[in-house]
């Protein structure tokens, strides 16, 4: 690497490869690889599921670890409980999961040096709206679901507010069910564009800092200086980032399943 | 970008493994361990309101229990000052009769000696009498000579007497 013209590429980070030696795996004719990918979301899972059973103690007076467990299952318990109410309570172990599973996704895909210099890059598996966007459809489909489940055909009035004139319920109704089909879209993109950009941002600026610094010393304090410190107060709004839009994801979809239990 | 350069290529493999991993985390978190996790705070929400329930309970026994005490201590001590007073009354009262009693002695005593007073000294102006008559002869007899009786002097000493 030492020898090319130092060429980062920054989006070199979000290219999926196959991981030990499985790229040939195949299932009814689709190519399922085990990738960087599936990797990452391995680790979020596994993390994710030792968080939670450090929780399960079940103690009447809870230890730093349960409290922690409890402030997020209370969290996505009143959230639901604020947007849907008393029927909110049957969503909470899907969007607990939703949120978790995002939360740490995003978080782990932050986590830089130690295994980098391994040569084993953290992968950011919500930046890949192929990712995000089954987790939006998947949500969608329980509002819709749940939606003519509940309410049969009267779902339909979702799309016509109340003390809309006559006249305007067709256009209205046009529109209403536009923005309402767009859901799946903006909540997809939405994740999968905060996730990519910061990350883009942060490689760029890192190259930055190499480029400058391989110029000569004049240039790396001039350019790669300053690049540096916007890089750490980037990162910290990245953490900021990556829980908020966990947190989004999460009140949307209860949002959309309050359409679905309450209508308007 | 790869997200699109490589869509082809690896979209069956990211969502088989999406679906096979969400879903174990679904099943196995959220449905398996976050309820649970859920149960253990409702019970100790339950625990904690019981516990303050039984507290405020407990609280107004006491605060019950205080009342009948002080209404209790209070009849108690209007019953002592009862006692007190109708022992006051009936020591005043045995006083008073105890008094009249001595007064009545004191004056009959004083009447008595009254009585015995004015006795001795009408007794004694009697004989101041007898004796200025037997005076009265005497001085009769030796200056004029003459005998009188015992009566008429006697009559003379009243006379004279009398005139002061």
């Amino acid at each position: 690497m030492a020898g090319e013209t130092a060429k980062v590429d920054p989006m070199h980070q979000f290219a999926i490869e196959p991981m030990f030696g499985t790229e040939g795996l195949e299932l009814a004719g689709y190519n399922i690889a085990f990738t960087n990918s599936s990797l990452a979301m391995v680790i979020a899972a596994v993390l994710l599921w030792v968080f939670v059973l450090g929780g399960m103690k079940r103690e009447l007076v809870p230890g730093r670890w349960q409290m922690a467990v409890e402030t997020f299952t209370g969290f996505i318990d009143d959230l639901l409980e604020a947007n849907i109410g008393k029927n909110g309570k049957k969503y909470v172990p899907y969007i607990f999961s939703l949120f978790m599973f995002i939360l740490f996704a995003n978080l782990l895909g932050l986590l830089p040096l130690p295994l980098a210099m391994l040569g084993v890059h953290p992968f950011t598996f919500t930046s890949h709206f192929t990712i995000t966007g089954v987790l939006a459809i998947m949500t969608f489909a329980i509002v819709l679901i749940v939606g003519f489940g509940k309410h049969g055909f009267h779902f339909f009035s979702l799309f016509v507010p109340h003390g809309t004139p006559v006249p305007m319920i067709p256009i209205i109704f046009l529109i209403e069910l536009i923005s309402f089909l767009f859901r799946p879209f903006s909540l997809g993109l939405r994740l999968f564009v905060a996730m990519m950009a910061g990350h883009v941002l942060l490689e760029v600026l890192a190259s930055f800092v190499i480029d400058s610094a391989n110029a000569g010393i004049g240039w790396g304090v001039a350019i790669g200086g300053p690049s540096f410190i916007l890089m750490l107060a980037i990162c910290a709004l990245e953490i900021l980032v990556a829980g908020i839009q966990a947190y989004v994801f999460a009140l949307l979809a209860s949002l959309y399943l309050n359409d679905a239990e309450n209508l308007h | 970008m790869p997200q699109i350069a490589q869509l082809a290529e690896t979209y069956a493999s990211q969502i088989f493994w999406l679906l096979l991993i969400f879903g174990l985390v679904f099943f196995v978190i959220g449905r398996g361990m976050v309820p649970k996790v859920m149960e253990t705070v409702g019970f100790r929400d339950k625990q904690i309101a019981d516990d303050l329930a039984a507290a405020q309970a407990a609280r107004d026994a006491a605060d019950e229990q205080e009342e009948a005490w002080r209404k209790r201590e209070n009849d108690n001590r209007a019953a002592a000052q009862d006692v007190i007073s109708k022992a006051k009354a009936k020591a005043a009262a045995s006083t008073e009769k105890k008094l009249a009693k001595a007064q009545e002695k004191i004056d009959d005593q004083a009447a008595e000696a009254e009585a015995r007073i004015a006795a001795a000294s009408s007794e004694a102006a009697a004989e101041i009498e007898s004796v200025a008559a037997a005076a009265a002869q005497d001085i009769v007899v030796r200056l004029a000579g003459i005998k009188v009786d015992k009566a008429t002097a006697s009559s003379a000493v009243k006379k004279a007497m009398a005139n002061g």
